[in-house]
């Protein structure tokens, strides 16, 4: 599972990041944030490219697991 | 409509109506908000520099940095991090002021002149975009400037902490700074009024943040136009506030605080535009994180205050009469920056 660690990375990295990795049409992966920002820019990216995007809080960072059917 | 959508176009109408309003009180024409005009205020009023047209602590930026600290800790999204090149977002600030005062005006008055009519920031609004774009290519060819880790509480809080007591000794103990008393610094609204609007817009900008980079840059690298509309909600708003206050003059000569130097206008914000695709946020995007605990904006920002000392210590800024000598080759030496800069700090996938 690919996992996409975009923790600490400002605006727009963290998605630059997930849609690099998106590009291979993956059905699923995961992608580490640290940041609301960060949290709400990636699934509203990951939602838009046909993915359901379901997020785990543990401590200070996020964990988002984008699924495609 | 969606959430999100809704929290950027309230803040852009906010903006829009909070700088006619900040106008009509004694800001500077089309200037009712401008994050590095105000930040080369400060720097005049702490004498980092000596222009004595533009000596003034402007409250809007304390109110700004302080609104979006106490949104963030009732969000609970005060968390302090820094460590991601803080040099190198030192420099790129100093570039980004040499452009904003080249063209004379961040990111935001670039906006609001053009409500105001102001042809000349149409073409900076070009530019501004064709530097956004030369930004997003280097993103696209893995430029980083790595990554940022937790900080301490107290490091979050500096930024916070001296805007509170520069202001605070700007209205007690006022013989402290300098003080324009003619130009642009001179002109202001009440203290009490910018600070408050400061510190709505900053809270309204931190819970939706709003950047007007995001706008141009998130169309063109993801086709995500939710920031675009909080943009073209503060141009809206700021057209038809001028209209009805019969403050809006369409056209090139005689605009407040601007010159009609196309190139250079254009110039001036396309090193913006670049630079702040680069640093992750324009100006105003930088004092809304500074206020967040974010240190590395916390440097940007005082990169702003800085920048701003050289340019006018050197002669780098511009005035209505036009662009310096000094200045075209400081936005020259600008791009040159950013390109080594670019070209040192890429990463593979």
């Amino acid at each position: 599972m690919l996992i996409v660690d975009a923790r600490g990375l400002l605006c727009p990295e963290p998605v630059v990041r997930t849609q690099r990795a998106v590009k291979d049409e993956l059905d699923e992966l995961t992608v580490l944030v640290d940041a609301q920002a960060a949290k709400e820019n990636v699934t509203r990216f990951a939602e838009s490219r046909g993915y359901t995007v379901s997020v785990q809080q543990e401590g200070l960072d996020y964990t988002l697991s984008l699924h495609r059917a | 409509m969606k959430k999100r959508n809704f929290w950027v176009i309230l803040t852009g109408v906010v903006i829009g109506i909070a700088a006619l309003a900040l106008s009509a009180l004694g800001n500077p024409g089309n200037m009712g908000f401008c994050i590095a005009c105000f930040l080369r205020d400060t720097s005049g009023a702490l004498k980092l520099h000596s222009a004595e047209a533009v000596q003034y602590v402007r409250p809007e930026i304390v109110g700004m940095i302080l609104g979006a600290m106490i949104i963030a800790m009732l969000t609970k999204e005060f968390k302090p991090r820094g460590g991601s090149s803080p040099m190198t977002r030192f420099v790129i600030a100093i570039v980004v002021m040499v452009g904003a005062l080249m063209f004379l005006g961040c990111p935001l008055r670039m906006m609001l002149r053009v409500g105001g009519g102001d042809l000349n920031a149409l073409i900076g609004l070009v530019g501004f975009i064709a530097g956004i774009f030369v930004g997003t290519l280097w993103m696209r060819v893995g430029f980083t400037l790595k990554r940022a880790y937790a900080q301490s509480m107290t490091e979050g809080l500096v930024i916070p902490i001296v805007a509170a007591v520069i202001m605070a000794l700007s209205v007690f103990l006022p013989a402290l700074f300098a003080a324009s008393e003619s130009g642009p610094g001179s002109m202001h609204a009440p203290i009490a009024i910018a600070l408050v609007v400061g510190l709505v817009v900053g809270g309204l900008c931190q819970r939706s943040r709003f950047c007007t980079v995001a706008a141009s840059r998130d169309a063109m690298l993801f086709k995500d136009f939710s920031m675009l509309w909080g943009f073209v909600a503060v141009i809206a708003t700021t057209i038809i506030g001028n209209v009805i206050l019969g403050k809006f003059h369409l056209s090139f000569a005689d605009q407040p605080v601007a010159h009609t130097d196309g190139l250079w206008n254009f110039l001036g914000m396309a090193l913006v535009g670049w630079g702040s695709v680069l640093l992750g946020g324009c100006p105003l995007r930088q004092v809304i994180l500074a206020g967040e605990g974010n240190s590395d904006a916390g440097i940007t920002v005082t990169g702003f205050v800085v920048g701003a000392a050289i340019c006018h210590n050197f002669g780098l800024a511009s005035s209505g009469k036009g662009p310096t000598v000094n200045g075209m080759i400081a936005v020259v030496v600008g791009f040159v920056l950013l390109t080594l800069i670019g070209l040192f700090n890429r990463e593979k996938a």
